[in-house]
């Protein structure tokens, strides 16, 4: 009987629609001295799967550790990890749906170009807002720029757990069979060209990868799109509106055309369903040049021990470069060199039932000696550089992305119509790819915009 | 043994073989990439390895995930075939108005259902009836979806009985439930069986409602597992994708032995050509 | 009418427990998935804070939308090619040939076929990316063109050849099912009479059997026409070249997050379901 009226008022529910969605924020201060708590992280990372090294990290280093500091303060805590493993669209759907029904676990790990659309949807709030005051000595530590990954609005609504940077990687040992320099660095893009077009002349190499299509999802946008954008000269999101069919997004394509209408490029690759998996496995065959990815090629894709696709000789046969803009100067900002960067954010969760020891866990998990510890001996950029300064100093590869990309880096907007944007920005690119001139390209790029957007937000 | 037969044997023979190198040349990449020491997307001589095996066994979540998925499986499989049998054999006897109709609407709607599109209903529902994390619930919600097609398939099996059977079998005093067990069920047998292992692949390859019913990685089901075998940058860890994935299919492929073993697809003798 | 003395009560005692289960788990969100259809449902945004009833709009804008038109069509030749004609025939072919073959053989063709067909979707995508990538796929050597991107090149064909492959178990565990039913003296009865094969299927197996080629028909439509593998393989790509429907639905739900959206086409889809359901009645009203 129970059930049949738990489902009649759902259904009613259901009919109204309205009442999902529907989150109480509630009192800040709501449990504070609560004797005994139970926190939950989610985390798109699993043991054994997905970020394993992550998963291990909060199971057996920080649960134990945050409920000794408890104790010691004479709380019991009980922490829960719900652990994940799946595709990024996956689990975005995921999290949205707990925080939508008000579930969910305490803290969240999300990407950071989800924010704005899950902050637009009411199903996070800012973290003032959530806990209280959000004073800690862990933020000058962070910078701000990656900082801003947690922000929308102006307003912060989580912790970043850290960043990466784009680069041009290369295969030294192909530009030196091609007569190239070995410590190669372009300062415009028709630089990266010449290089591509002696590259041509090697047998069974392709010169350079520039992802393009619809089939490497935002890998494409990332990878591609974007960072030729910055290198244009002008961000895809600016002033409240989204750049249609401008000189700059024809410069871009103009670009796309001259790598996979001269050759340069394998267009064959943009559209197979696994190209950027067989991408990484040709740049481990020594059979592609140039490639644009961040600093995770470098340390999980060629990582000589653990990568997908190893290269026993990474350290001496993969060189990398700054992302030129199509000409000194010429970049966002005036800038001569451009790049791109993501990561993750830690939110709490708005329904939480103790804000003031979610967000004394997160603190916790963002402290010097936590992050420190999650990396377990690897190096990589984390959103602490007290913490950088420690562990990238025996890599030169992500030294290099700290000291010098991340100065020049731009962030994607966190807007929900972002996806949308990208999608049509792929597109776009495999209009290209598949021959259509950059003019045409461009048009129907305008069109699937303005239908994806609305007139009035396309500058 | 005249010439004609012969011939029509050999080509008989060579139209099998054909048959058999279409669905076996696929299967090559999942003879040699779990040995492989470099398993990449093409088809290759393997350097052969053994050390992938030994990664998926130390997998954490890797047999227990099989033995959720059997768990997940055997309800869902269970529940269906046997409150479909028991629908089909009722709505094949008995005019009950509206059947056919009733019967149509059903199947279209659960085409509905197992789309991505019913995610958000179904996920609200169950978190409504408290059955989120519940591998009962999760099964209870496949079960939902196979039932119709399954009613369907069974009713038509159950037309094909001969009711002169169980006129005879009243005569000599069986009850409806004792006509229906030891009467139609055994002429049925194929349909039940092929019913049986159609749930149980269709429950087996279920990724999207585990994944979002079932939060505990402790109880999730091998479907689920296998899409986490990535790494951060949506790369495939194809050191134990191609293993686990052999071990996946076992328990299917030995179901289907038992049940063919047991409760026989098989004609029943009779014809030789 | 009744031969088994079940009575209606007893009957509608034996439906009771299906029908219990498929009203709430699938009637129920069904309808409501139905619902979300004509809202502009999402689960981010600003949308998504207060989802509005856009009635029909989705609906119009969906059978405005060139994507949508393309893949129509491509979901019809998809089950055309591959359900209706493919796996039938190669289901039934397989079903009729083997009783002949020595049991040996029989298994180890029927356990390939299974195989096939029971393999999780992911790991059947690598199967099939080994035997259609470029320079390492298996056809590509054996045809002696190691440079040719099949599923590039040819992504619906691939679809349809992957899909027979991919879904011939069923219809071959149905129909050998159903030969089953067939009396064996008939068979007997033909042969006696020196029937050839093609005359003894169409003859006396196939008005036995009728009922199931009918029932394995629809019910392959259908899957096919809703299912999600050609995702894995070509992700509609290139070029929206294989977008078949599920294909459109989940790139609408999941990756644009627009569930009004795809809802509404997930009626569409409904709608078309429905008229391959009323072609199958038809067929079924000539059977009696």
């Amino acid at each position: 009987m129970r059930r049949t009226a738990g489902l009649g008022l759902l259904a009613v529910c259901g009919l109204l629609a309205g009442c999902l969605g529907q989150t109480q924020s509630g009192d800040q201060a709501r449990n504070a001295d609560a004797k005994e708590i139970t926190l939950t992280i989610v985390a798109n990372a699993v043991s054994g799967g997905k970020n394993a090294r992550g998963a291990g990290w909060l199971r057996n280093w920080v649960i134990p550790r945050f409920t000794e500091l408890q104790k010691a303060k004479g709380v019991t805590a009980t922490v829960e990890f719900e652990q994940n493993g799946a595709g990024d669209e996956d689990y975005k759907t995921k999290v949205a749906l707990d925080l939508k029904t008000g579930g969910g676990g305490d803290v969240v790990e999300i990407d950071g170009i989800w924010l704005g659309e899950f902050a637009q949807a009411g199903l996070i709030k800012p973290l003032d807002e959530v806990v209280g005051s959000t004073d800690w000595d862990g933020w000058e530590q962070i910078p701000d720029a990656v900082q801003g990954l947690g922000e929308f609005g102006g307003k912060r609504y989580g912790v970043p757990m850290g960043t990466d940077g784009r680069v041009l990687f290369f295969n030294k040992k192909l530009l030196a069979q091609a007569g190239l320099p070995v410590e190669w660095q372009p300062r415009s893009w028709q630089d990266v060209l010449d290089a591509g077009a002696e590259l041509k002349g090697l047998a069974g190499v392709t010169p350079i990868q520039l992802n393009a299509g619809t089939a490497m999802g935002e890998a494409t946008t990332m990878q591609g799109v974007l960072p030729a954008l910055a290198g244009a000269g002008r961000p895809i999101y600016e002033n409240g509106k989204w750049q249609g069919d401008s000189a700059q997004v024809k410069d871009v394509l103009e670009l796309y055309r001259k790598v996979y209408g001269g050759g340069l490029g394998d267009p064959v690759l943009q559209q197979e369903v696994k190209g950027r998996d067989r991408s990484f496995q040709l740049f481990s065959e020594n059979r592609i040049g140039i490639l644009l990815e961040s600093d995770y090629f470098w340390r999980s894709v060629v990582e000589p021990r653990n990568g997908v696709a190893r290269m026993a000789d990474r350290d001496t046969a993969v060189g990398w470069a700054l992302i030129p803009a199509r000409q000194a100067g010429a970049g966002v900002g005036g800038q001569d060199f451009v790049s791109m960067s993501g990561g993750g954010v830690r939110v709490v969760n708005p329904n939480t039932r103790y804000p003031k020891q979610a967000w004394e866990f997160l603190q916790f998990l963002n402290s010097a000696e936590a992050v420190e510890e999650s990396l377990a001996g690897t190096a990589q950029l984390t959103q602490r550089q007290d913490v950088n300064d420690k562990v990238l100093r025996g890599d030169p590869m992500l030294t290099f992305v700290s000291e010098k990309v991340l100065p020049i880096t731009r962030y994607r907007p966190g807007l929900a119509d972002y996806p949308k944007v990208s999608a049509a920005l792929q597109q776009a690119t495999a209009d290209v790819v598949a021959g259509r001139s950059p003019d045409e390209a461009a048009g129907a790029y305008r069109a699937a915009l303005v239908k994806a957007v609305g007139e009035g937000n396309v500058g | 043994m005249s010439p004609l037969w012969i011939v029509r044997r050999i080509g008989l023979y060579v139209l099998v073989s054909v048959v058999l190198a279409f669905f076996a040349v696929p299967m090559l990449w999942l003879a040699s990439a779990p040995f492989d020491a470099k398993p990449g997307l093409g088809l290759r001589w393997p350097d052969w390895t053994s050390s992938n095996v030994v990664a998926t066994f130390e997998h954490p979540y890797a047999l227990t995930s099989l033995v959720n998925s059997l768990v997940l499986c055997v309800v869902a499989t269970v529940v269906t075939t046997v409150l479909a049998a028991l629908a089909a054999y009722a709505l094949s006897r008995v005019r009950i108005p509206g059947r056919d109709l009733l019967l149509y609407l059903l199947l279209l709607l659960s085409s509905v259902v197992t789309g991505t599109a019913a995610m958000v209903p179904i996920f609200v529902m169950m978190l409504q009836l408290g059955l989120i994390n519940s591998q009962l619930g999760t099964a209870l919600v496949i079960s939902g979806g196979l039932l119709p097609a399954a009613i369907f398939i069974l009713k038509d099996f159950m037309d094909a009985v001969p009711r002169s059977y169980e006129e005879s079998a009243r005569v000599f005093g069986a009850s409806p439930r004792q006509v229906l067990s030891h009467v139609v069920l055994p002429v049925a047998r194929p349909g039940v069986a092929t019913i049986f292992v159609w749930a149980f692949v269709n429950a087996w390859g279920n990724f999207l409602l585990p994944f979002l019913l079932l939060r505990d990685v402790g109880r999730q089901p091998a479907a689920v597992l296998l899409r986490t075998l990535y790494d951060e940058g949506g790369s495939a860890n194809l050191t134990v994708i191609p293993v686990f994935s052999l071990l996946y299919s076992i328990p299917v492929v030995v179901l289907y032995l038992f049940v063919n073993k047991r409760y026989g697809f098989r004609f029943h003798g009779g014809i030789k050509s | 009418m009744d031969s088994s003395g079940l009575g209606v009560r007893r009957a509608v005692g034996f439906v009771a427990p299906a029908l219990l289960l498929i009203g709430v788990f699938l009637v129920f969100p069904a309808l409501w998935t139905l619902y979300i259809g004509i809202t502009d449902y999402r689960l981010t945004g600003p949308a998504a804070a207060n989802p509005r009833v856009v009635g029909v709009d989705n609906l119009v804008e969906a059978v405005r939308d060139p994507l949508f038109t393309n893949s129509v069509w491509l979901t019809a030749l998809f089950v055309l090619g591959s359900a209706v004609v493919g796996q039938n025939v190669l289901g039934f072919g397989l079903a009729w040939l083997l009783r002949t073959v020595r049991p040996g053989v029989r298994r180890l063709v029927e356990g390939l076929v299974l195989l096939s067909w029971i393999l999780p979707g992911t790991v059947v995508a690598y199967l099939w990316f080994a035997v259609l990538s470029r320079d390492t796929g298996t056809l590509g050597l054996l045809l002696g063109s190691p440079e040719t991107a099949w599923l590039v090149r040819y992504p619906m064909t691939s679809l349809i050849i992957f899909n027979v492959w991919r879904g011939t178990a069923f219809s071959m565990l149905l129909y050998t099912s159903a030969l089953a039913a067939v009396p064996p003296s008939q068979l007997e009865t033909a042969r006696l009479v020196g029937a050839s094969g093609w005359q003894t299927v169409r003859d006396v197996v196939f008005p036995h059997i009728r009922g199931h080629v009918l029932t394995n028909t629809l019910l392959i439509s259908l899957w096919t026409a809703n299912d999600f593998t050609p995702f894995l393989l070509t992700a509609g790509g290139p070029d929206h070249r294989s977008e078949v429907l599920p294909v459109l639905i989940y790139r609408q739900a999941l990756e644009s997050g627009q569930l009004g959206y795809a809802s509404a086409l997930s009626i569409l889809l409904l709608v078309g379901n429905l008229a391959i359901a009323l072609v199958y009645l038809r067929l079924l009203r000539r059977r009696a």
